[in-house]
């Protein structure tokens, strides 16, 4: 067992009473100056040389350390007069409000108040929030008009903004504040959601004032020797300006109108010392009308200390700009603008291997590629490269000094697009530097981190450390990520054009001459010899696509399985498949369909990249798609490969059909609505009259289009290229084909037909209570055709719901999924199988129950059994 | 319902069986862990009331899994 010297049992938040304030003072402040003549801290001055030192040279007064090392120390003053702290006015009210004005008791009989205790006490028991009875006992205090236990009337109280009360016109000050809270029982405290144990009601009215230390405040030196106070300073000066009047004004006997005005004074500078933004009061400006950033505006919002500098930070060793697409490089790596490798640095020691290199970087310093930024000698001493002799400094250099030399190829840098919402968000490339401005990364890992070229930044940070390198390296490289443990399957592969040179390379009637084999296996980076030649014609050899891209696949790679064109049919041909969708690949070679969506498309079920992967391991997988993208490309400008809105031109018979369905729908939706106000429409069971027509007429408009998009399909055959594009799923559907070529359809709002708007109709242009296809958002046109002005309206407002709907999903699914990794951020699965928390307890005995890494298995059983047999069988 | 109905009975309701002490030294042996380390049952728990365990003790419980079939995991038993 772990042993824990010291176990934290519980942590109290509460108010610091008068005295401790006092005693955790280093010294009291009286005076408002801040420096002497000389630039020393004046004693018992608000940079009082007690409260901690932010110059460098001198030494705290209090602990004896120099700056950086002295966290500084509180310093307190002593108020003329008490003054409310912001932060506590709304519990002050409560108290107020609840309590009897003459003895202090809350403001409910004595069996009401038992009552509560007891609540309180049960909820306290069972861990509940007991405080938050707080609202309902003073809700019902707050109403009584006698007091149940002195019979004392009470007397209007009013809140005024931010800190100040009347009671019965007269004001209250904060001293009589804190009498009437200094009467409060410790019994009554607890009713009203204060621990009377760590605060008592009273120390939300402050008598003295903690001054922070200097560390919290340091002031800054300017070029021109001109010391810069912090705003914090500034406000403590004013503080205490107005503090010593005050007391000198009460000691002379000033009038009570002074006395009372200083006050107020005090009280608005501690106000706005606390929080600058309270409404009600004139937020503190400085001189030049610059608005304070006093301590509350240092913590709050998305810059303050929480969320600015605690849960985020900025980091060195980092650069952002522009992606764009290379797809010469590997997955594996990432194009690197040379002015950014020259900034970022690797720190390398010198051995008596690489110390002649070292050298070389030394004298070419900084500014010349590839060189150094800084050295470093065994006994930490660092020389800047940028104003040394480096001729001079490279002579020095032994084993055992570190260089740090610019960022070159082959080294690991991690890169990342936000939003980082899993794991690939962050991946591990080799770095490749190139000319240019840009970030430059394979079209393949465009998926895991949802990047785009319009204009995506991304960033990069590159580890310092030999065991951070190796680490990115094993577990963070792309080629390593291939496979996505969301759903077990490849969430890097061929995108678009990569999945179309596929096919089209490995379709039936393709056929290549030697050069041209040989032109696509060089593009591919493969300089091997041809196999024999599938047929010679008139004395020409030829090779068959399928032949060209087997090429690609390791030795004994066995698969069988329906391409993505695959039609389902009801008797299954196999082999003799008329359009190629039956793949047969045996050991290696493709014998039978083609390669589309199915076979390596990421985020597709990818048969072929899945197989290698996790038989062939990654490098295999990394090796193959690299040429199979890059073969695909290839192939596809050798066939020619274009698509242009001619390709959803359809012959005007087609047209005269489509017009036919959608007039004999038009017919029916009519017989229906006249059905309907004749009053003999068959209801649907649990369905209104309108409920029905609406449900039948969206039928029918349903219907419709899908019959003209059948039309339309077939004028639409594949050797459209359009066409192609959607069946193999590089890009499209026939639903975004056939909406251009045929008809649009039905516009849709919540899921019903768009209904509101004007009275009665959906826009001026149709009569009332019109309930017709066309009034009511069916958009019988094709994109290509056009559509008139009230389709087109009708079109936007279904657009607009998709766009509003994506806004919102997005909001709320990433504040589920911040929930999510908060309860389960410290989760881990250990060596022995067990998924435990961070203290060791155990939630799972196995993970999964079954143990099983869905990244590591087949559709994430633990064994394959048809994948054994037919390996044990032999194919 | 009636008093006498027995939870065990109830089909969700999977096997819970107490373990002997030597057992449960065994379980805390092979995870390297404390009692406190487990996931933790209420004495109160219908079904630790059913078949008699008391705190401290380490409950077996087999359930039917979808992903392995048939899943064990140990529950130790607290006061209330």
């Amino acid at each position: 067992m772990m042993r824990i010297p010291k176990l934290i049992d519980r942590v109290d938040f509460g108010l610091m009473s008068p005295d401790e304030i006092r005693k955790v003072s280093v010294t009291k402040v009286v005076t408002a100056d801040t420096y002497d003549e000389d630039g020393y801290p004046i004693e018992r001055g608000i940079m009082d040389s007690r409260l901690g030192v932010v110059d460098p040279g001198l030494r705290c007064r209090t602990c004896g350390a120099r700056a950086g090392d002295c966290p500084g120390h509180f310093g307190h003053v002593e108020l003329a007069r008490p003054v409310v702290h912001v932060g506590y006015i709304d519990t002050i009210y409560n108290c107020l409000r609840a309590m009897c004005r003459k003895c202090g008791r809350i403001l409910l009989p004595e069996s009401k108040i038992e009552e509560y205790h007891k609540w309180i006490e049960e909820m306290r028991e069972a861990g509940q929030k007991w405080w938050e009875m707080t609202n309902e006992i003073v809700k019902s205090a707050s109403t009584t008009e006698k007091c149940p236990h002195c019979g004392e009337k009470r007397a209007p109280l009013k809140f005024e903004k931010p800190t100040a009360f009347t009671e019965s016109r007269s004001r209250l000050t904060p001293s009589d504040v804190r009498e009437r809270l200094e009467r409060i029982t410790d019994d009554d405290a607890v009713l009203l959601g204060i621990n009377p144990k760590i605060a008592k009601p009273e120390w939300m009215i402050l008598t003295a004032l903690p001054v922070s230390p200097v560390t919290v405040r340091p002031s800054i030196t300017l070029e021109s020797g001109v010391r810069s106070e912090d705003d914090l300073t500034h406000k403590l000066v004013d503080i205490i300006r107005i503090n010593q009047r005050l007391s000198e004004n009460i000691e002379a006997g000033a009038p009570h109108l002074i006395v009372e005005d200083l006050w107020e004074l005090l009280q608005y500078h501690v106000t706005t010392y606390f929080d600058n933004g309270v409404s009600g009061i004139p937020p503190a400006r400085h001189r030049s009308g610059r608005v304070l950033r006093t301590l509350a505006q240092r913590l709050r919002g998305k810059e303050g200390r929480f969320r600015g500098n605690l849960s985020g930070k900025r980091v060195d060793f980092s650069a952002r700009t522009v992606v764009s697409p290379d797809p010469n490089i590997s997955i594996n790596e990432i194009g690197v603008p040379e002015y950014i490798a020259r900034i970022l640095s690797i720190p390398v020691r010198a051995t008596e291997h690489n110390i002649e290199e070292l050298r070389n970087f030394i004298r070419r310093g900084p500014d010349i590629y590839p060189g150094a930024n800084c050295m470093i000698s065994p006994d930490g001493k660092r020389y800047d490269l940028r104003y040394a002799d480096r001729e001079e400094l490279a002579k020095t250099v032994e084993q055992g000094f570190i260089v740090e030399r610019h960022l070159m190829d082959g080294d690991v840098v991690l890169f990342n697009r936000q939003p980082s919402l899993h794991r690939m968000s962050i991946m591990a490339h080799e770095v490749k530097v190139l000319p240019g401005r840009t970030f430059r990364l394979n079209l393949s890992v465009c998926p895991p981190y949802n990047a785009d070229f319009d204009g995506d930044e991304m960033n990069v940070h590159a580890p310092q450390r030999e065991e951070a390198q190796a680490e990115a390296r094993i577990l963070m490289r792309v080629q390593e990520q291939i496979i996505s443990p969301r759903f077990g399957g490849p969430i890097i592969g061929g995108i678009q054009d990569h999945i179309t040179g596929a096919y089209l390379l490995t379709r039936k009637n393709t056929l290549l001459t030697r050069e041209q084999s040989q032109q696509l296996l060089a593009a591919a980076g493969m300089f091997v010899d041809l196999p024999k030649p599938a047929t010679k014609e008139k004395g020409v050899e030829y090779w068959t696509g399928k032949q060209i891209f087997s090429m690609l696949f390791p030795k004994g790679l066995n698969l069988t399985f329906e391409a993505k064109i695959c039609e389902n049919c009801a008797r299954c041909t196999k082999e003799e498949c008329e359009i190629d969708a039956y793949v047969v690949i045996q050991d290696g070679q493709l014998l039978h369909g083609v390669m589309d969506a199915r076979s390596y498309k990421a985020l597709d079920r990818c048969e072929v990249l899945d197989r290698i992967v996790k038989d062939y391991g990654t490098t295999a997988a990394r090796e193959f798609l690299d040429r199979a993208t890059k073969l695909s490309i290839a192939a596809a400008a050798m066939l020619g490969f274009t698509t242009s809105i001619d390709d959803e031109d359809i012959p005007p018979e087609a047209k005269e059909r489509i017009n036919e369905v959608l007039e004999d729908a038009q017919g029916k939706v009519n017989k229906l609505i006249k059905i309907y106000n004749a009053g003999e429409l068959e209801p649907l069971p649990g369905r209104s009259l309108r409920e029905t027509l609406e449900m039948r007429i969206m039928e029918v408009l349903a219907e419709s289009r899908d019959r003209t998009g059948e039309i339309a399909e077939k004028y639409l055959g594949l050797n459209n290229h359009a066409v192609i594009m959607a069946r193999i799923g590089a890009r499209g559907s026939m639903l975004n084909l056939t909406q251009m070529a045929a008809c649009v359809g039905q516009q849709s709002v919540r899921g019903e037909r768009p209904s509101r708007g004007y009275r009665g109709r959906t826009l001026p242009h149709f009569k009332l209570g019109d309930l017709g296809a066309e009034a009511r958002g069916f958009v019988s046109s094709s994109y290509k055709d056009g559509l008139t002005p009230l389709e087109f309206f009708f079109h936007a407002m279904g657009g607009r719901e998709g766009l509003v709907d994506t806004a919102v999903r997005t909001a709320q699914s990433g504040y589920m999924q911040r929930r999510l990794i908060n309860a389960l951020q410290d989760l881990r699965v250990e060596y022995d199988g067990t998924v435990r928390d961070d203290r060791g307890a155990v939630v799972q005995f196995v993970y999964g129950e079954d143990g099983v890494d869905p990244a590591h298995s087949d559709n994430g059983k633990a064994v394959n059994v048809e994948k054994i047999i037919e390996r044990v069988v032999g194919g | 319902m009636p008093v006498e109905f027995d939870v065990r009975q109830h089909v969700l309701v999977p096997k819970h069986e107490i373990l002997s002490k030597e057992k449960a030294r065994e379980i805390l042996k092979r995870y390297k862990i404390s009692p406190h380390q487990l996931p933790i049952i209420r004495s109160s728990d219908p079904v630790v009331k059913a078949i008699g365990a008391k705190p401290d003790d380490i409950l077996r419980i087999t359930r039917n899994s979808p992903t392995a079939g048939r899943a064990i995991m140990y529950r130790y038993v607290i006061e209330e």
